[in-house]
């Protein structure tokens, strides 16, 4: 260690009380095993969530959030700004892989039952954590203004209208009044970059804080096992893999820019061929597929009512198996997992092998 | 009472009062507040002669989207543009002669009514009337 390094540590460490942070990381350990590939993803979803903030604000500088600019700023970004293409297109597609990792973490730790007690709450964090970035992709998604954009979300903000009772209120509330409008693209503007990032600062902090100090979970059946130091060999292996991650969206980035699309006109036909981003097709396809009438109740509200149970269910699992909860394999819930990823692949897949389905 | 327990009650009250009086303006500030619509309740959609037949055209109609067809027979009908299902704005295909919402792939038919796909209700028809060289589209009384 060089002297002005010592100079720096010996100013810092009565103040930070680095040492004990030191021992924390070195003391604590990671176990590593035949499922332990599956520990990086939350790590990868950090590093896009920073990325996401990196880029956000630079965008930030040049986007301005009203019906008749919005667009307008964002071609400006995208032609005029040096890099502004590069920018722009790193916050998209990270955004977007984000949330396939996003996925990917969460259906892992489902399969491998890292929901048993005590880690409940990590679950139920880690789950709000998804619903919050669908939020976040679904608010960034209108800020261009362009087409798609535009009856993506007022296609979404309708199935939000379709929820009993409270429905109206909703919609209303999102929208800032009845139809997409300037007021729309205000509050999703508010929600994207102020309120969303708030509240996921906060649930992420829970989270991350719940992570380390009930360390990483093992799966049932997995005795003493070799491991790791989280400081530096986990630190390290997780590295590596954020290293390729960015190597993946640069290359993503200069091959495939983000484009614009064409600005939005609220009162012009729906384009042909209109879909959401990916990762709400599945439930896109649903609703095509849905009839009208299922009994006497409108289709598109049991299909909307039977996501949102789903949901519930989905976020109550460490509850409800309680077989996992004694440390019992509990084959079921892993059926019922593989089922429901099964459904989003094959939904997803039709949108786009299929998209005249139920024509 | 015990005196401990009314002081317990009316600071808890007192606190709870006050969060309810921060919040509440917040609550009503997100609100968003009641715009009168511009309820239009007649327009002129376009001009006689304008619209060849077997095609159609959008037009703003308050403060959602309509449609004007000629139909190939040589008749005039108006619609709400607005799908029934989910919001989004139907197209005239002229081949099929059918009104085709590409969202969720919903069709109705010249009358309004839902052919097939997951549309719950007919379109909104509109009453069509010509007068001095326009089209005026209103809604129905």
């Amino acid at each position: 260690m060089s002297k002005w390094q010592e100079k720096v540590e010996a100013y810092l460490e009565p103040r930070f009380q680095l040492s004990a942070i030191r021992n924390f990381a070195n003391k604590k350990k990671v176990p590593e095993h035949r499922h332990s590939f599956w520990y990086f993803f939350g790590g990868i979803c950090l590093f896009l969530f920073i990325i996401q903030v990196l880029t956000g604000v630079l965008l930030l500088l040049y986007y301005t959030p009203s019906v008749d600019t919005a667009h307008e700023s964002v071609q400006f970004i995208m032609s005029q700004v040096k890099f502004g293409w590069l920018i722009r297109s790193v916050h998209s597609w990270t955004a977007n892989i984000l949330v396939g990792v996003l996925f990917i973490h969460m259906f892992s730790t489902f399969f491998l039952k890292a929901y048993r007690p005590p880690r409940e709450l990590t679950w139920i964090t880690g789950f709000l954590l998804l619903v919050l970035f669908l939020a976040f992709g679904f608010s960034g998604y209108l800020l261009p203004w362009n087409e798609l954009s535009f009856f993506a979300t007022r296609v979404g903000t309708d199935i939000a209208g379709v929820i009993p009772f409270v429905g109206k209120a909703l919609k209303t509330f999102i929208l800032g009044g009845q139809e997409v409008s300037d007021a729309t693209l205000t509050r999703f503007f508010w929600l994207h970059v102020a309120v969303l990032p708030a509240i996921a600062i906060l649930i992420m902090g829970i989270h991350i804080i719940l992570v380390q100090t009930l360390g990483m979970s093992k799966p049932i059946g997995v005795g003493e096992t070799k491991e790791i130091s989280f400081f530096p060999e986990f630190i390290l292996k997780d590295a590596l893999g954020w290293l390729i991650i960015l190597a993946v969206v640069g290359a993503v980035c200069v091959f495939l820019p983000w484009e614009a699309g064409p600005k939005a006109d609220p009162f012009a036909s729906t384009p042909l061929g209109i879909k959401p981003e990916w990762y709400f097709t599945f439930m896109f396809t649903t609703l095509k597929l849905v009839p009208a009438h299922i009994f006497t109740i409108e289709g598109e509200i049991l299909a909307v009512l039977g996501f949102m149970l789903g949901g519930l269910l989905l976020m109550l699992v460490p509850f409800l198996d309680r077989g996992a909860a004694r440390e019992k394999r509990s084959p079921i819930f892993s059926a019922v997992g593989l089922a429901v990823v099964l459904y989003i692949v094959v939904m997803t897949a039709l949108t786009y092998l299929a998209p005249n389905i139920g024509k | 009472m015990k005196r401990r327990a009314f002081i317990n009650l009316f600071l808890g009250g007192s606190l709870l009062g006050t969060v309810i009086s921060f919040l509440y303006p917040v609550i009503r500030y997100l609100i968003p507040p009641r715009q009168s619509e511009a309820a239009a309740k007649t327009i002129v959609a376009a001009k006689v002669g304008e619209l060849a037949p077997n095609s159609a055209r959008l037009f703003r109609f308050g403060s959602s989207a309509a449609i004007l067809i000629h139909t190939s027979d040589g008749e005039l009908r108006a619609f709400s543009a607005t799908c029934t299902h989910l919001t989004c704005t139907v197209n005239y295909e002229g081949d099929t002669g059918t009104l085709f919402c590409p969202c969720h792939n919903g069709r109705f038919d010249l009358a309004g009514n839902v052919l097939s796909g997951p549309p719950p209700k007919p379109l909104e028809a509109y009453e069509v009337e010509l007068s001095g060289g326009d089209i005026y589209v209103s809604r129905k009384t």
